[in-house]
């Protein structure tokens, strides 16, 4: 029923995914958290205090080629969202998050779903996310089940229970298996404007089914820290409203393991960020002690620098590595300037990996003060003592629905402080007022995990009302009513015969977001104030060709000396796979053919770092022995040390009968590399021994073709190893060796 | 709300000698306190999104459950249960739960249901 498994080198095959999806049904229902293995677990050549069980496929950090390739994955459930409003195009991204770490995508529903009354069905095309439909869903899921199967650990799928089709939406992720959703109604009222008794009525059976489900629940408290004038000054309403969300949903019967807070450090730098939220998540994590935690990096004070945000959720990181988080959640760096884009959901996650693994076992060594008298705590029973004092004054006027009516919510003041400028709500006025009834003395629902009043006849089990009418969907899957598509002209077949199935099927565009969306960026330095130096980069993008440029990012360098300017624009061409040439990687030689041949002929190198340049470690490890070099192949290496005269090593070279000449060059400032080995070819052309010896450069910015352009036989760049450069002297001298034998006869 | 300046300290000076364990204490009495009158009125209470999850869980289809609740809400019935509604047709009638909902959301059988419930038109 999943189909065919996903095999690492091919495509996500978004036809095969829809393909009989009428007949798909979840593997299981519920939320996974990860396999935590113990304090000491040993991966590569280290142990780790807070680490899980490792990924059978991912893309490990890009220093981990210096550790045996290791891909450490921290405890924590790990969170991306994931939201370009086409559910086809999500679940290549989906792909791609879970191979560096993602186990909770969540899906950002299309702006306005709040406000509709009921389904939507069918695979509509939406704005800053999808729209949630039953096929949307299903599709996902089963995507995401062989997305699990290929990276070997569960995902979590996730989107929202709210708006005023609440109870609905949690019927339907119930039944198709979603696994975690955000259901607080507090969020409708305040940030939808959905009419409060609606919403709290409504939530009660959402919550009622989502336990059901076993879904995880977050709740919709930071959204304050988003809306909040000054979102540092919202903590103690933030604590009220975690308390009511989750002591609404355990009254209504749902369990504290699957309800999470969902809580981001309110503040970011210049602000002295650590000393604001640090006591506020350890006044938090106490308060709420036997709930889980969900946390979320800041998205308030995101701006289009990538840079600046990532530095941000960095300290956000070590804030959860401080207190403790059960799911940590990212937020892409480029969130403040559009929609995110494939590869910054990938940055995000990468960041939050690096940091969590970076801080592993952390309080192993370093504790909080949390003496008596210290800032910490003053500041964390202050917080604490404002939060019961906001609940306090609730209850004086008369309850949660006053309150919000006289705007206590969202005010820029530390409560008690008030600047008035809360967000006020008419307990009869917004979405969907006046639709709550009573229910009648002879109300009856004959459905399972139902809230609330339910006169059910005599005789009916009340743990399986549905016996009433022979089973429900819940349990009976089979009775789900599964509806493809409404509208034939929106909808995932349309689009994707506009976008993966247009044109020749081997052309090929870039892309960010969407398939084909043709977007890249390009990065570019002007000596120019700002607004010249956006104008210039801009006009620089249409002399390329290139088509609707925007400047997504500007930076001052010096108001007068230069700026920086990121500038997305669209490649108005695809690329034919057919005519693209691509050089031909060649494999390196098995170690003992190499060793064979240096035993039977013997190889000698004279080497060096040349010019004025000291950098001697990347040379070293081609030739010594102890770094896997070539001199363990039995190649006689002379070597010549650091800033050695191009001269020098060709006279050692006539001296000893090198066959080859190896010269390292890091420096490239003024083209100096180029020079070196310019000189380096014309001296042995001088000397008479070029045809004798071959010429090998080396260094961070050399490559095969710029070593070639300027006289050398070979050139290597970063990442090369020693069996590279055998590989090369092997094979160029058995080419000349028979080429000198087949001229003797 | 009309503003207010800080006034944390006069405001917590009963609260000052709560040890944290009490304080906390006291911030969950009060957090009951607050919902539990909001529980009360979900208990009491039901919606057009409730009814249609309920059907949606007898096997209906989100289309059908919207006109079913739409008419339930027309009629005055929703306060029956919309569940409540099909299941009582279709006994009375000798029906399928499935048949009886189509019907409805078809727009047939109203003047059944109302005479079942004895609400007359």
């Amino acid at each position: 029923m999943g189909g065919r498994k996903l095999s690492p080198d091919e495509k996500l095959d978004v036809r095969e995914i829809l393909r009989d999806l009428e007949h798909y049904r979840p593997r299981r229902r519920g939320w996974t958290w990860r396999e935590k293995l113990p304090p000491g677990t040993t991966l590569g050549p280290f142990e780790y205090k807070e680490t899980s069980r490792p990924l059978e496929r991912s893309v490990p950090l890009p220093a981990a080629k210096y550790f045996g390739g290791i891909d450490p994955q921290p405890e924590m459930v790990v969170t991306t969202e994931i939201a370009s409003g086409r559910f086809e195009d999500d679940i290549r991204r989906m792909r791609m998050a879970a191979w560096h770490g993602a186990d909770h995508i969540m899906v950002i529903r299309t702006t306005g779903q709040s406000h509709f009354d009921g389904l939507i069905e069918g695979t509509p095309e939406g704005v800053g996310g999808v729209p949630i439909t039953r096929k949307q869903v299903r599709a996902t899921r089963k995507a995401l089940d062989l997305i699990e199967d290929e990276v070997g650990r569960p995902i979590n799928f996730h989107s929202y229970v709210s708006g005023v089709a609440g109870p609905e939406i949690a019927v339907l992720f119930a039944e198709e298996g979603m696994n975690g959703a955000h259901q607080d109604p507090q969020y409708n009222v305040l940030y939808r404007n959905v009419n409060m008794y609606r919403s709290f009525v409504d939530a009660a059976v959402a919550k009622t089914l989502m336990q059901w489900a076993g879904m995880a629940q977050i709740d919709g408290a930071h959204n304050a820290n988003a809306t909040a004038r000054e979102a540092w000054k919202v903590m103690p309403e933030l604590m009220v409203q975690h308390a009511i969300n989750c002591a609404y949903s355990v009254k209504v019967g749902m369990v504290r393991e699957n309800i999470c807070l969902s809580t981001v450090p309110p503040t970011a730098p210049p602000a002295p960020e650590m000393r604001l939220d640090l006591p506020y998540a350890v006044a938090l994590r106490r308060l709420f002690a036997g709930y889980r935690f969900r946390a979320q990096m800041n998205t308030k004070y995101i701006e289009s620098s990538t840079r600046e945000a990532t530095v941000t959720h960095t300290l956000n990181l070590m804030l959860s590595r401080f207190t403790s988080a059960d799911i940590q959640s990212t937020i892409t760096p480029d969130e403040g300037r559009n929609v995110p884009w494939h590869y910054n959901n990938i940055a995000a996650l990468d960041t939050a990996k690096q940091v969590l693994v970076g801080l592993d076992g952390l309080r192993n060594m370093v504790h909080l003060d949390e003496s008596p008298d210290g800032e910490l705590e003053k500041k964390a029973r202050a917080i604490t003592e404002r939060a019961v004092l906001f609940l306090e004054e609730m209850l004086d006027v008369g309850g949660y629905f006053e309150a919000v009516r006289r705007g206590f919510f969202v005010d820029s003041g530390m409560y008690p402080e008030r600047n008035g400028d809360g967000i006020a709500r008419d307990p009869d006025g917004g979405v969907a007022a006046g639709t709550i009834v009573p229910r009648d003395p002879d109300y009856m629902a004959p459905v399972c995990a139902h809230f609330g009043e339910n006169h059910l006849p005599e005789g009916v089990d009340v743990e399986r009302p549905c016996e009433l009418i022979g089973g429900c969907t819940l349990c009976n899957p089979d009775k789900i009513v599964y509806v493809d598509e409404l509208d034939p002209t929106d909808n995932v077949e349309v689009r994707l015969a506009a976008t993966f199935e247009a044109g020749p099927r081997d052309v090929v565009y870039p892309e960010v977001e969407w398939a084909a969306d043709r977007i890249v960026t390009m990065t570019m330095f002007w000596p120019l104030d700002e607004a010249r130096a956006e104008a210039a980069a801009l006009e620089t993008a249409r002399r390329l060709g290139l088509e609707e440029p925007k400047a997504i990012h500007k930076e001052v360098m010096h108001p007068a000396e230069g700026t920086l300017v990121e500038v997305k624009c669209k490649v108005p061409f695809g690329i034919d796979l057919a005519g693209l040439k691509i050089p031909e990687e060649q494999a390196t030689l098995s170690p003992d053919e190499i060793r064979g041949f240096v035993k039977d002929r013997g190889i000698k190198v004279v080497a060096a770092t040349v010019g004025q340049d000291e950098h001697s470690v990347g040379l070293r490890e081609i030739l010594d022995i102890k770094h896997g070099g070539i001199e363990g192949f039995g190649i006689e290496c002379h070597y010549l040390g650091t800033s050695c005269p191009v001269e020098k090593l060709v006279n050692a070279a006539i001296e000893v009968g090198a066959d080859a000449i190896l010269i390292s060059t890091i420096i490239t400032h003024a083209d100096v590399h180029r020079m070196n080995m310019k000189k380096l070819a014309d001296l042995c052309v001088e000397k008479g021994i070029r045809d004798r010896v071959l010429l090998v450069a080396g260094g961070t910015q050399v490559t095969w073709d710029i070593a070639v352009g300027s006289g050398m036989d070979a050139g290597f760049g970063r990442g090369t190893h020693g069996i590279d450069v055998a590989s090369f002297l092997v094979r160029a001298l058995h080419e000349r060796g028979a080429v000198g034998a087949g001229a003797a006869r | 709300m009309t503003t207010r300046p800080d006034d944390f300290q006069a405001r917590r000076r009963h609260l000052a000698d709560m040890s944290d364990e009490e304080l906390a204490r006291y911030f969950w009495e009060l957090a009951d306190r607050v919902v539990e009158p909001l529980v009360d009125l979900a208990r009491t209470h039901t919606s057009p999104s409730i009814e249609r999850s309920v059907l949606l869980r007898m096997g209906f289809s989100s289309l059908e459950a919207k006109a079913i609740v739409d008419k339930c809400v027309e009629k005055g019935l929703l306060g029956k249960g919309a569940g409540h509604v099909v299941w009582k047709l279709a006994n009375a009638r000798g029906m399928s739960v499935r048949e009886a909902g189509v019907a409805l959301a078809g727009g047939e059988m109203w003047d059944d249901v109302a005479s079942l419930f004895g609400t007359g038109r």
